[in-house]
């Protein structure tokens, strides 16, 4: 039971890009195309649940001092594994992801999880808050990505469908020209900025009703 | 003459063009979060420029003449993070010690500054672009002016908006948004000055 709330709270209650706003410098910077927020969103559940993991493991053997600092290390360690793995098997997407997977160190998220849950909860729900909040983060990189791919180069994952040449074959579709403003930084902030305003609009009324 | 103009470049790029919260999303959360006042962003601003400018300096020696010597060139995060986390310590306990003035102004951003990715970032982009140490010091100040730059501008619009009425869904984080992506619009317009 207390699992499933755990998952969930990572997913949906706190979801670390819609409800915290933290981790923004990837979560801009890569959504330019839906296939970008997979691979950034499994390589931070892949770290995220991991250090979570042994940094509740050694929770009781940091001293308080200098814990900051060891927490920095052992996510470092687990960015440096996620780097080696995605340069040997998914060279294309490693090159589109480029800078922003040593980043992953210094997302806010990865570190404000250690700090305020692994370091306070056994190994088993550190691990599944990792794993909550790293697809939490994965699908909200994923939707942002849609939106911006869709809008700004006419496709979805890569698949033609506004503009020349769209596999669904619908005149109205090929018909309408994509924006390239979206997939340009400025779409970025717009389309943050809007699905966050959308987000407040709709809480604001379930608190009313 | 030819070294002087590229070096000349690379300081016109790194501040406006590739400015790195405009076009390269790095520094997003201080950039949103230490921006309500013009005075704060100016003392953040003023932190990080100091801390990029030494810590380019750092990382760019402890690679070309550890890790690379060391054939080490994997540990680079790790390595990278460690310097930057101990030097932001470091210039806090000088500051402390010498400047209490300055520490006053830029005490409470300096902690910060550990987890700010511009700091890392443009160590990272540094090596991978194969400055030398000059050009590396150029590069890492210019970053850091033109997150200033973006920060300072940044606040005095925010200043301004405190005072107008914003529909109540777009209020704080999404009217900053649509801000940022109007003032990223604008530095777009740089794009076309270096080829």
């Amino acid at each position: 039971m207390k699992v499933k709330e755990v998952l969930i709270n990572g997913i949906v209650k706190e979801n670390p890009t819609f409800r915290l706003v933290l981790g923004m410098c990837p979560t801009l910077a890569l959504t330019t195309a839906a296939i970008n927020g997979v691979g950034m969103g499994l390589a931070v559940v892949f770290v995220l649940a991991l250090s979570n993991l042994f940094i509740s493991l050694l929770r009781n053997f940091i001293p308080a001092k200098v814990r900051i600092p060891a927490f920095v290390v052992i996510i470092a360690a687990f960015v440096t594994i996620v780097d080696m793995v995605m340069h040997a098997y998914t060279p294309g997407l490693y090159e589109a992801l480029g800078l922003y997977i040593p980043l992953i160190v210094v997302n806010c998220i990865i570190l404000a999880r250690a700090e305020s849950f692994a370091s306070k909860n056994g190994p088993f729900l550190s691990f599944m808050d990792g794993v909550g909040m790293g697809i939490g983060f994965t699908i909200a990189l994923v939707i942002i990505g849609i939106i911006r791919e869709l809008l700004g180069a006419g496709s979805i994952f890569g698949y033609k469908i506004l503009g020349e040449g769209s596999i669904t074959g619908l005149s109205f579709l090929s018909n309408i020209e994509p924006a390239i403003i979206m997939i340009l930084p400025p779409g970025a902030f717009f389309t943050l900025g809007l699905l966050l305003a959308l987000l407040n609009k709709l809480t604001d009324r379930k608190k009313q009703a | 003459m030819d070294y002087a103009v590229k070096l000349f470049v690379i300081l016109l790029s790194s501040i406006l063009v590739n400015n790195f919260i405009m076009s390269r999303f790095l520094g997003i959360c201080p950039f949103l979060g230490v921006s309500k006042r013009v005075s704060t962003a100016m003392g953040m601003g003023l932190a990080v420029t100091f801390v990029i400018a030494m810590s380019s300096v750092i990382t760019y020696l402890a690679h070309h003449f550890i890790l690379v010597k060391l054939n080490m060139e994997y540990m680079q995060t790790l390595a990278f993070i460690l310097i930057i986390a101990a030097l932001v310590q470091f210039v806090e306990m000088v500051i402390q010690k010498t400047s209490p003035s300055l520490y006053q102004a830029l005490g409470v951003y300096l902690p910060l500054i550990t987890t700010n990715c511009a700091v890392l970032g443009v160590a990272i982009i540094n090596i991978e672009e194969g400055y030398d140490l000059l050009q590396t010091l150029i590069n890492g100040t210019g970053s850091a002016l033109g997150f200033t730059l973006a920060i300072v501008l940044f606040a005095g619009i925010r200043e301004r908006l405190e005072q107008s009425d914003i529909p109540k869904p777009m209020q704080g984080f999404p009217i900053a948004m649509i801000t940022a992506g109007l003032m990223s619009v604008a530095f777009l317009g740089f794009q076309g000055l270096i080829k």
